[in-house]
């Protein structure tokens, strides 16, 4: 299986006058296309800054990501931004649907960034597929928390991504509601052949995904593939 | 970047946004609104000044002159031919016996013919027809009403007396406004008392010509140009009175496109600062847009197409208001005006006013839209962590900063009336804006500094929330400071002179002048005024004279030299007096002040140091006088300042004694009435046994100067409200912007045990507090401005009165209040788990 996304020796320092303080050191490892990845950690062990360096979010301070092929580190932030467009899709812990759209028009964005057109039928599809087809005109303020992640979910697959990035993406929902996003989730990345990409706190979470990285102090203390979906 | 992605998603972004988007324009709708008004009422005055140019002087040629014309320019004028009509005009008193009143009057004798072009507008219409056959006067509207005078009664001018036949309402030449400072009458020719024109009055002579046979008037005059000015004699033609007018009112309401930029200016400050915070609470839309892949340019471009959206709303609204307040424009200056300004909508000034508006929207929302090109995306991840930069440490921010910069003065060059006053204009503003700003700041941060520890909570609550995040104090304190620094200036100003007028009216200065007293008169006026009890605070011998050389070179010859440019004081009358001391208002600055003339040499004279100046004199020059046709040589002995504020007899030459005694002279006498009735009586009493004898008081010269202030405050006042307006919508923009982060704030103290009473007392202290910020920093800049107002150009002393602006402080701050708390409406009576939910 070809490999989607590389990460060799990833490290990121923060100044603060003459401190310095490094949150990632040399964090390095290999996802195939359909891989389920997923990493965990304390809080403040450097799991949303990981992630957000894979996803083209920011720039290391050392090491490289290769997205698709792409050497993030050798582009600019709208080139970067023109990656993942392509090729990401994005989930997060509290959401981000834009509250001035409605539930088809927050999925379209992505589509509609890309120049694409014609894409409101394909955004209903997406949202009938995670059940909200009786949603479509509703804002995100008339909708509950499982509903707003589930318009988000149906978001991030709209560009038909290769690879899926989710930051604790049931964190801010009830077991139920979660456990049914979870499987959602699932589904559309094993369709979709998407490689699943979750920082999570959630051990059970993590426990459904293909690989673990556990993380402590920004270094990668674990590092665990025997855990099948 | 894809232009249908941000053509709709700027649409869809607005929703929920439009209502508070328009609030935010609004204080641009004010400012588009006056340049539209303004700017189409100059293109209108423009129009009508082209149409109606012959009836602006009534003919198409005349010669004016100080003197009766003498015998070879009446053969001139006899040579020229067409038709002819003669005018007379001089100061004298206006004598009412039905109210046994009188007062100083510019009296216009006519021939018939006068105005060729045009008409005298008169009430009743037929008086203008029929005064001079009928040998009555038509009498300006101001001094009837003041007076108190119908159609019907009698003006007496000189020994002659006249029915009134008509009030003037319009006439050619002038505008309504010369009748509030010198009202006119008009009399007929025929039958003038001519000793009203004896020697010693200021009499002006004219000649109007009409050309029936088409004749080029401007060839003409320019074929008698050096004859005439040899004579001393001024001409006019329908261009050169057309281009005078129009240069006048181009000035004018140019002036006044400057106070609509200026409100603009204020409306662009308050968009910039709720675009700023509207942009701050787009962060997390950016930063996802930007995860999904939008590019800094596409999302700039969105809230940049946004602001574009509003800056054309609001430029709509505007040049609607703009074209609607035009109708009011003219009726407001109709005073100031000699022709009459149709309504018209005039496009190309919609256009400009339309794109000045236009571009004031978009420069000013340049800074605040940098804001969205440091939005990373993972502000998407990291709620609540604040990434903000330094915005001038952006090479962008520079560059914004300059083209708003550039872009603001070239709308001001645009709208001046010439390049120097637009960059005078440009740089004073920037300075008014800094110095407020710094002020501004340094109240909010003694304010905040001197707040006692004691202080109930409520007050320390209040005064601590001018510092939250997304506050608009500073915008606040510069609209509303602003609008208080003009109102206040004005006041301040108004009351220094007035308080000069005090002064010049109280103790023991005079407050009546007599003059154009004959010398065999003098006596008798002395004597009523003694009859009356009054002193006689001082006598005057007046001499006229005209300059007819300096130092053996005739000011003849100066003319003629093309590369010299000969100043009023090199062609103007004088008039000098003799006597052997310096007044109290005269203080002797070099040389030696003589007094007495031995009648051998040359004769001393002293010279007030300013005329000198402008003659290009020193001590020891010499000049040569024209005294009513006798020359003189005299020699600059001294040089003297004078006090002009004073209400007394002051002069540009003193000639010493027993030097002028031979010549023609008349007297000028002062006085002190007791109050305005003894003046009136003491008027009437010389008018009637000295039918030339004109009078001024002091109560005259107030009239008149509250006659010119009432105009000039009408105008300050208009800026000033059109900056009070704004600085309430922007203070409206400011709460209805902040509202959400209001009621976490209210739910968060009411979480904390806090009463709806208390929540609501914390945000009365905090605007409160900021309209006394801001008003108190308008009313300090305002002291330094009149402080240096009363010291450099009234020359008077510094006088505040605390009442009017104290009353103005509480104005503000009450406005400030109200339109606070009615805008913060529904924050402090949500529920508390209604407002928690809210931010899931």
């Amino acid at each position: 299986m070809p490999v989607v996304l590389a990460v060799r020796d990833l490290t990121k320092t923060f100044k603060s006058g003459d401190r310095s303080l490094t949150v990632l050191d040399s964090v390095s490892f290999d996802l195939s296309e359909g891989d389920t990845f997923s990493i965990v950690g304390p809080s403040g062990s450097g799991k949303t800054t990981l992630l957000g360096l894979c996803a083209g979010l920011d720039g290391p301070t050392r090491g490289s990501v290769s997205l698709c092929g792409h050497n993030l580190g050798n582009m600019g932030e709208d080139e970067r931004a023109r990656v993942r467009n392509e090729h990401v899709g994005f989930v997060f812990q509290s959401f981000r649907l834009l509250p001035t759209l409605t539930a088809l028009e927050n999925v379209m964005v992505p589509a509609e960034l890309r120049g694409r057109r014609g894409v409101s039928a394909q955004a209903r599809n997406l949202l009938a597929e995670v059940g909200l087809e009786d949603r479509l005109g509703h804002y995100p303020s008339q909708l509950s928390g499982g509903e707003q992640q589930r318009v988000a979910l149906a978001r991030a697959f709209i560009n038909e991504p290769d690879v899926l990035f989710a930051d604790e993406p049931t964190g801010n929902l009830d077991t139920e509601t979660g456990a049914h996003l979870e499987e959602i989730m699932f589904r559309l990345n094993r369709t979709a052949g998407t490689t699943l990409v979750l920082v999570t706190h959630d051990t059970e979470l993590a426990g459904r995904t293909g690989r673990v990285l556990r993380l402590k102090g920004g270094r990668a203390v674990e590092d665990r593939a025997d855990t099948l979906p | 970047m894809s232009i249908p992605f941000i053509a709709s998603f700027a649409w869809r972004d607005s929703r929920g946004s439009r209502g508070r988007m328009l609030l935010f324009i609004s204080s641009m709708v004010l400012g588009v609104a006056a340049l539209v008004s303004i700017n189409s009422f100059g293109d209108n005055l423009e129009a009508a000044i082209d149409n109606e140019a012959r009836t602006l002087l009534g003919a198409d040629l005349s010669f004016e002159s100080d003197d009766p014309f003498p015998a070879h320019i009446e053969a001139l004028i006899d040579s020229i031919g067409g038709n002819q009509s003669r005018r007379t005009s001089f100061s004298s008193m206006a004598f009412f016996p039905a109210r046994d009143k009188a007062r100083l009057a510019t009296v216009r004798a006519h021939e018939p013919g006068y105005p060729f072009y045009g008409s005298v507008v008169t009430e009743p219409a037929a008086a203008a027809e029929t005064y001079l056959d009928r040998g009555g006067a038509l009498v300006d509207g101001t001094l009837m009403n003041q007076f108190q005078v119908e159609t019907g009664d009698s003006v007496r001018i000189g020994r002659q007396t006249y029915p009134i036949l008509g009030r003037i309402v319009e006439t050619p030449r002038e505008s309504a406004a010369v009748g509030l400072f010198s009202p006119r009458i008009y009399i007929p020719m025929a039958g003038l008392d001519t000793t009203l024109t004896a020697l010693g009055s200021r009499v002006e002579y004219e000649v109007y010509f009409q050309f029936p046979d088409g004749r080029d008037a401007d060839v003409l005059r320019d074929s008698l140009r050096s004859t005439l000015r040899e004579a001393d004699i001024g001409s006019d033609t329908v261009r050169e009175e057309q281009e005078g007018w129009s240069r006048a009112l181009t000035n004018l309401y140019r002036f006044l496109g400057l106070v609509g930029f200026m409100s603009l200016l204020l409306g662009g400050l308050g968009v910039a600062s709720s675009i700023h915070v509207y942009v701050k609470q787009r962060i997390p839309t950016v930063a996802v847009l930007r995860v999904y892949g939008a590019s800094i340019a596409t999302t700039v471009a969105v809230y940049l197409l946004q602001a574009i959206g509003m800056g054309i709303v609001g430029v709509v609204l505007g040049s609607i208001v703009g074209i609607a307040l035009q109708t009011i424009v003219p009726v407001v200056l109709s005073d100031f005006l000699p022709v009459n300004v149709d309504f018209a909508v005039s496009w190309p000034a919609v256009l400009l006013g339309s794109g000045i508006g236009l571009g004031v929207t978009v420069l000013f929302t340049l800074l605040p839209l940098l804001r969205v090109r440091s939005v990373s995306p993972l502000d998407a991840l990291r709620t609540g962590i604040d990434h903000e930069r330094p915005l001038w440490r952006d090479p962008w921010w520079w560059t914004a900063t300059g083209t708003a910069a550039a872009g603001l003065v070239l709308f001001a060059l645009i709208q001046a009336p010439d390049w120097k006053v637009g960059l005078g204009y440009s740089g004073g503003l920037a300075a008014v804006f800094l110095i407020l700003a710094a002020l501004g700041k340094l109240l909010v941060m003694v304010l905040a500094r001197l707040t006692p520890a004691s202080l109930p909570y409520v007050v320390r609550q209040g005064i601590a929330n001018l510092y939250r995040p997304n506050n608009q104090t500073l915008m606040m304190i510069f609209s509303l400071g602003l609008g208080t620094f003009l109102i206040s200036t004005l006041l301040v100003s108004q009351h220094v002179l007035l308080d000069q007028m005090d002064v010049l009216g109280g103790g023991d200065q005079p407050n009546l002048i007599m003059y154009d007293i004959q010398p065999d008169q003098v006596e008798s006026v002395q004597g009523i005024l003694s009859g009356e009890g009054v002193p006689i605070m001082s006598s005057v011998p007046i001499v006229t004279m005209r300059l007819h050389g300096i130092n053996n070179e005739t000011i003849d010859a100066m003319r003629e030299d093309t590369t010299r440019r000969l100043s009023w004081a090199h062609r103007r009358e004088y008039r000098s007096t003799f006597r052997s001391t310096l007044t109290g208002s005269e203080t002797l600055v070099e040389g030696t002040f003589r007094g007495t003339w031995d009648g051998e040499g040359t004769i001393p004279v002293s010279a007030e140091a300013d005329v000198a100046s402008e003659l290009g004199v020193d001590i020891g020059d010499r000049l040569t006088w024209n005294v009513q046709g006798v020359m003189l040589d005299t020699e600059i002995t001294s040089l003297r300042e004078v006090d002009w504020q004073r209400l007394q007899t002051n002069f540009f030459f003193v000639f010493p004694e027993a030097s002028l005694e031979g010549a023609p002279a008349f007297h000028v006498v002062m006085t002190r009435a007791e109050d305005d009735v003894q003046s009136a009586r003491l008027q009437t009493a010389v008018v009637q046994a000295f039918p030339n004898v004109s009078s001024i008081d002091l109560a005259l010269v107030i009239g008149v100067f509250d006659a010119i202030f009432s105009r000039i405050s009408f105008v300050v006042r208009f800026m000033a409200l059109f900056s009070i307006l704004t600085g309430l919508i922007v203070l409206a923009s400011a709460v209805v912007v902040s509202r959400f982060q209001r009621m976490q704030e209210s739910v968060l103290l009411k979480t904390l045990g806090a009463s709806r009473r208390v929540v609501l007392r914390i945000m009365a202290v905090e605007y409160i507090v900021l309209g006394f910020v801001s008003a108190l920093t308008g009313i300090l800049l305002a002291l330094v401005a009149g402080w240096s107002l009363s010291h450099f150009v009234f020359e008077a002393g510094f006088v505040v009165r605390w009442i009017p602006l104290s009353i103005l402080l509480g104005t503000v701050m009450l406005l400030t209040l109200v339109i606070g708390m009615v805008n913060s409406r529904g924050v402090y009576e949500r529920g508390t788990m209604e407002v928690l939910r809210s931010e899931l």
